[in-house]
């Protein structure tokens, strides 16, 4: 049961998955799968593996935008919003002061860039990473779940353009992979 | 106490210690951080427990009581309009400035110590937040007006005042406390995976297995996962520092002596650093030897949390002479009267209290032999939590008891209910405190797997090595 249902195409399998010893085990064999043109496939570990984004080919994520975009959002709505209510929609005179300065609205207008800078962050990580998921083939597989603990993986999935299962799971055995399965569509829904 | 491996000296020859003791695999890594939460529950949790939600009960009565009767039930009076509630509230903020400082500002730095102590400080952090929020709550008298602050449109037709830093207050403390949030729940779902997947029951897979959103450790996922870290820690790291000069300029904004210095925000924010410092210190003594974590948290961590302490405690001490001084150098009378009333006056030993808990007691830290006692370590945090809370009773009472004219002086006498809300709001943190290290991997998992030697995927490249030999650190320590 999941909150939000994957959506993979039809067919009875999701794909392979190998298992690896080692983070360099992975690594490596990333480079090799990422070099025999596979798109769409995946590399999991316990851990962020140091540099494996360049051994899989992935692109630098674009989060940045979407934090800088909510960021400067959040600091000229805060701006906007002060000069509003304390200037036209209820006007105060504090020690005399003018009206429209923007020295006194500082603060605040930093706190609400960083607030909606940090919940966008937040938002766009789970939007780019199609979280929460609760239900996936993988969870299905058998020693899938030591890949929170020590285990290392690399899913390659059945609607690669690339994917035959004979020739991919003979590339995988030439990276290293100490163990590999086809992993079905539905099986183990349970997440 | 048990015999522990040293690994605060550093070897010259040999490059630097290891961050982690006894040459663990990634399985006992999962296995030692895990464990805590999986076995039955220990008796001496239950002796921690049961007292700590009795004194968060009387957190309950106390607030009761006061929305009940109003803010007369405390000691409160002219000229003393804020006393302990203020003082708990600046108090509880500061303590979680160090929960923000090891996550995000270490983190930017590359501190890879950070690692095995993060997780239980970014709690304490929101734990401490949480009890922070409670007083501004309370201590208007009438709670159910404070919506007043946040900026809704209503029937009055009224806005709040932006021009005022107790507004600004409330914006900053909010955020920080959503932000803090934010990142320890981020930094936790990696770990809420493993306890899914090592869960033996189907009611636990379900319940961790809900919160890690169905994390499956991918690499695809972890790109935008490690560029979100980097982001928050970039965003909390002006932001922490933010709060602390806020919070400040409730005080520094007003005109009475005692209060009116532009030392107040980098001043409180070292305070802060300071004070939660010792709050991590005072949780992780009993934490790592309660959960057996010796291995994992370390002597080098307390060896490097120690100089911390020694650094920010000399910053407060030299606050504390520079605001003598000023009031000296200002040659004003009532700055000056102030701080000889402060020192000498009848609040004389809420200062001496703070000087000698604040400024003399981290000086054992010059010493390693004091920076790796547990037992040290353990007295100087509860010296320095105590000195921390009378410096804001110093700063808030004696500052207002007596202001420029004498026929408008008084004096503050707490109340039992100023003592039980006090009381209280530690109920309030331990419990929290308690059911965290009970039910969630007290250290960030994940992240000590990540800065294992075996953990580089380059780890015995002999190209690589060499190419780095001539340019970087060993690799591994730190």
């Amino acid at each position: 049961m999941g909150l939000v249902p994957a959506m993979f195409p039809e067919g009875e399998y999701f794909g392979l998955l190998a298992e690896y010893d080692s983070p360099k085990a992975l690594f490596h064999a990333c480079e090799q799968v990422r070099d025999a043109g596979y798109r769409k496939w995946d590399a999991h570990s316990p851990f962020p593996v140091h540099g494996i984004e360049s051994a899989m080919g992935l692109r630098r994520s674009k989060l940045p935008y979407v934090t800088l975009v909510c960021g400067l959002t959040g600091a000229i709505g805060g701006m906007a919003l002060q000069l509003w209510a304390n200037a036209i929609g209820y006007p105060m005179v504090i020690s005399g002061k003018p009206f429209f300065n923007w020295q006194p609205y500082v603060p605040i207008t930093f706190e609400l860039g960083v607030l909606l800078a940090a919940l966008s962050t937040v938002v766009g990580m789970f939007a780019f990473n199609k979280l929460p998921m609760h239900f996936h083939p993988l969870f299905g597989a058998d020693r899938f779940e030591k890949v929170t603990d020590d285990g290392f993986f690399i899913s390659v999935e059945a609607w690669d353009p690339k994917f035959d299962a004979a020739a991919t799971e003979r590339l995988l055995t030439s990276t290293g992979a100490t163990r590999i399965q086809l992993v079905k569509r539905r099986e183990g829904a349970a997440s | 106490m048990m015999e522990i491996a040293d690994n605060v000296s550093h070897e010259p020859v040999s490059g630097r210690a290891p961050l982690i003791l006894g040459g663990p695999d990634f399985r006992s890594i999962t296995e030692a951080v895990a464990r805590p939460a999986e076995s039955p529950t220990p008796l001496v949790w239950w002796l921690l427990f049961l007292p700590a939600l009795g004194m968060l009960g009387i957190l309950g009565i106390s607030v009761g009581w006061l929305v009940w009767e109003g803010i007369g039930v405390w000691g409160l009076n002219q000229p003393v309009g804020w006393a302990f509630d203020i003082t708990n509230f600046v108090f509880w903020i500061g303590i979680g400035h160090a929960g923000t400082l090891i996550s995000a500002v270490l983190f930017l730095f590359r501190q890879k110590w950070r690692t095995s102590i993060n997780r239980a400080a970014e709690a304490m952090t929101i734990f401490a937040v949480m009890c922070a929020l409670l007083f501004p709550g309370i201590h208007i008298g009438r709670p159910w007006l404070a919506y007043w602050m946040a900026p809704l449109p209503n029937q009055m037709s009224t806005w709040p005042g932006f021009r005022s830093p107790l507004l600004w207050d409330f914006f900053a403390v909010s955020t920080y406390g959503t932000v803090s949030a934010l990142f320890w729940y981020i930094g936790l779902i990696p770990d809420l995976a493993t306890m899914r997947d090592r869960a033996k029951t189907q009611a636990r897979r379900y319940a961790y297995g809900f919160f890690a959103l169905g994390w499956r450790g991918s690499a695809r996922n972890w790109q935008h996962y490690e560029m979100a870290y980097l982001i928050l820690a970039g965003l909390a790291t002006p932001l922490v520092l933010s709060v602390h000069s806020i919070v400040s300029m409730d005080f520094a904004v007003a005109q009475l002596p005692g209060w009116h210095t532009t030392i107040f925000p980098p001043y409180f924010v070292a305070g802060a650093i300071f004070s939660g410092f010792a709050m991590v210190v005072t949780l992780m003594v009993i934490t790592r030897k309660a959960l057996g974590l010796e291995n994992i948290v370390t002597l080098f961590h307390f060896d490097r949390m120690a100089r911390i302490m020694l650094v920010t405690g000399s910053i407060v001490g030299y606050a504390y002479s520079m605001e003598f001084f000023i009031a000296w150098f200002s040659q004003n009378p009532y700055e000056q009267f102030t701080f000889i009333n402060r020192a000498f006056g009848p609040y004389w030993w809420a200062y001496w209290t703070m000087i000698s808990c604040n400024v003399l007691s981290p000086q054992v830290f010059w010493f390693k032999k004091a920076r790796t006692s547990m037992v040290i370590h353990f007295i100087v945090s509860i010296f320095i939590n105590i000195g921390m809370w009378f410096e804001r009773f110093t700063i808030i009472v004696t500052s207002l008891h007596r202001d420029f004219l004498p026929s408008s002086w008084g004096m503050f006498y707490p109340t039992m209910w100023d003592f039980g809300l006090l009381i209280g709001s530690f109920g309030l943190f331990f419990t929290m405190f308690l059911l965290f290290v009970r039910f969630l991997p007290v250290v960030a998992a994940a992240e000590v797997k990540s800065v294992l030697p075996a953990a580089d995927p380059h780890a015995s490249d002999e190209h690589v090595a060499a190419a780095l030999a001539g340019h970087l650190a060993p690799k591994g320590a730190y």
